[in-house]
């Protein structure tokens, strides 16, 4: 065997063994997850158990639409309305892979036929319009149905003097419905204008992560804004700022405790206190 | 081919036309020196560029029309003032220690009709270009824009708004003074006004910068003006993985007027001089002096329930789903 022979031997025996490892890991990931934050091995179960929150540093993991009604909807409360929306490809846009293709793969990954869920909830026994996003859906994009399905809960709240709650978690609005999906934010700013001339409570609560469209429409419009702990919130992306203005941005950058600090949000929640404090907001602000 | 005294900049499609144009003023250059008569094959050259051109201009592909909506020497807010009002008193800041030069704005009387007119600026050369930040706003920009909106509703003067802008600017400043709510808060109140509100998209509408100032009762567009959620660019890098793919996005995100219309996102699509707007500002303006006259006469006899809830279900209706 000459040296080369012995390297390229070698070389061959680490290449195996390295899809051996992503084996090992691929099973043993379904058992365990990484902390994105301080790179603990978590048992699912213990996560789980602990409202998708790291218990070593409180890393608050994303959460579907489903798990967070859950956690705030009084048992058996929750009554979904509006879900005979579904989207269609008015554009018939084609990108890498056409638009109804990612809607399906979408609904495969997420099981939702859309990225926000909206109904009616209690809430310790307060009556609440409440949407959800859920970011598994197309990045939880903001498109024609998004956009309808939100005003739609907005105008039953108005309707029924009810608060109303909107949970973000978006990249934006969707780039399959180009200007259709633009004038998504301005329909539903306008159904949160009636809600204001209505003096009715409309609270949003930005989760991990909410940009573009979403922030610069009813994400930020809220009579009480609230930032769920560590959740990114901007409007511009943050490779898109570093670019433009060709500067490294502070590790804290568009982070909820960051915005805090600038004065656009009221305050920040941990998960484990959302349904307590969104429950008194309510009270403090229904008329006795 | 140009009205103005500058020399135009010619776009790379135009350069066959450009050539024959070219070829034309030689020969008539030759047959005045050497006396010689080319009349006829003059005329006949005249003829075909004429057949060319037309062909030409009629049938520009979007990604073209893209590239005349960003020609450096479009007719800008300030262009627009000039030619289409009688009076014009620019009003200056948002009132919290800014006055963002991206946006411009001040009373306007045009035809007799007093208006408020707010537009996207954008500069001609690279000093005008560096003082309002080509053309996209601060937060700042978009609450003096909200300022002046108030101040319209209080005295009652109907608000048009040439929009022509690359999208809010995306600085760590202005994520920090908050250009999402700025933007939000601009649409929500755009709702409220009990004035008619008339909006144009006289080059680039991209994204949510450019609808801050356009939830109006009446939307119109220039006919190669765009009007879009994302520029094709970024379109191309986030979907494509691959910049260069904009021509492609461009034809895909539907961008241009006469699609807008078709989807009921533009109320109207305005004429352009051949070539574009900027071969000729003067009848660019007159065109659209015209049509922002007869929009302005649409809302005359409308109360302002009226012209609250035209201008909220017309957005209302937005939208393409099943159910």
């Amino acid at each position: 065997m000459t040296l080369t022979d012995w390297f390229n031997k070698r070389k061959i025996q680490q290449i195996a063994a390295r899809d051996n490892d992503i084996h090992i890991d691929d099973s043993v990931g379904k058992l365990w997850t990484l902390c994105y934050n301080c790179s603990s091995q978590l048992p699912k179960k213990d996560l789980e158990n602990n409202l998708m929150v790291c218990p070593n540093c409180d890393y608050h993991f994303r959460i579907g639409a489903k798990e967070r009604i859950k956690l705030i909807a009084d048992e058996g409360s929750f009554i979904e309305m509006y879900s005979n929306i579904k989207p269609c490809d008015p554009l018939n846009f084609v990108d890498t892979q056409s638009y109804k293709m990612r809607q399906q793969s979408a609904s495969a990954k997420s099981g939702l036929d859309e990225a926000v869920i909206v109904g009616t909830c209690l809430i310790d026994n307060q009556k609440t319009a409440i949407a959800v996003m859920d970011f598994e859906y197309m990045g939880g994009s903001m498109g024609s149905v998004v956009g309808e399905k939100i005003t739609r809960i907005l105008e039953y709240a108005l309707e029924n003097r009810l608060p109303s709650i909107v949970f973000t978690a978006s990249g934006g609005a969707r780039m399959q419905e180009s200007a259709l999906s633009l004038m998504q934010m301005a329909k539903t700013s306008c159904i949160v204008a009636k809600l204001n001339e209505a003096k009715l409570l409309y609270i949003t609560v930005l989760c991990e992560p909410t940009f573009g469209g979403v922030t610069a429409s009813f994400g930020t419009i809220g009579d009480i804004i609230i930032a769920e702990k560590g959740a990114r919130i901007g409007f511009a992306g943050r490779r898109v700022i570093e670019q433009t203005i060709r500067q490294k941005l502070p590790a804290d950058f568009q982070t909820a405790e960051y915005l805090l600090k600038c004065g656009q949000i009221d305050f920040i929640v941990e998960r484990k206190n959302m349904k307590e404090k969104l429950s008194k907001l309510i009270f403090l602000h229904t008329k006795k | 081919m140009s009205n103005n005294d500058k020399k135009v900049q010619i776009l790379d499609f135009e350069k066959p036309l450009y050539d024959a144009e070219n070829k034309i003023e030689e020969f008539k250059k030759m047959s005045s020196e050497t006396k010689i008569n080319y009349d006829d094959q003059i005329k006949k050259l005249e003829e075909q560029t004429k057949v060319y051109k037309k062909e030409l201009y009629e049938k520009l592909e979007p990604y073209q029309k893209l590239q005349i909506a960003r020609h450096p020497q479009r007719p800008n807010f300030m262009d627009y003032v000039q030619f289409m009002c009688e009076e014009f008193i620019e009003l200056h800041g948002d009132r919290h220690g800014c006055d963002d030069k991206a946006i411009a704005g001040g009373i306007a009387r045009i035809e007799g009709h007093n208006v408020m007119l707010i537009g996207t600026m954008k500069g001609k050369s690279t000093k005008e270009n560096l003082e309002c930040n080509f053309g996209m706003p601060q937060p700042q920009g978009y609450r003096k824009a909200l300022r002046l909106f108030e101040h319209a509703n209080r005295f009652d003067l109907p608000i048009i708004t040439l929009v022509d802008t690359m999208g809010a600017y995306p600085g760590m400043l202005a994520e920090e003074a908050g250009q999402g709510e700025a933007i939000a808060v601009n649409l929500k109140e755009m709702a409220k006004l009990s004035v008619p509100t008339i909006a144009v998209i006289t080059g680039e509408g991209c994204s949510g910068g450019a609808l801050g100032l356009a939830v109006s009762n009446k939307v119109m567009i220039l006919e190669h003006a765009y009007y879009t959620v994302i520029s094709p660019e970024g379109c191309a890098s986030i979907l494509w993985k691959d910049a260069s793919m904009a021509r492609v996005a461009t034809d895909a995100l539907k961008i241009t007027g006469e699609d807008l219309l078709k989807f009921g996102i533009v109320d109207e699509v305005i004429k352009e001089p051949t070539g574009g707007a900027h071969y000729d500002a003067k009848q660019m303006a007159d065109n659209l002096k015209e049509a922002l006259l007869k929009a302005l006469d649409e809302f005359k006899s409308m109360d302002e329930e009226q012209i609250r809830e035209q201008r909220y279900s017309k957005f209302r209706s937005m939208g393409v789903f099943l159910q």
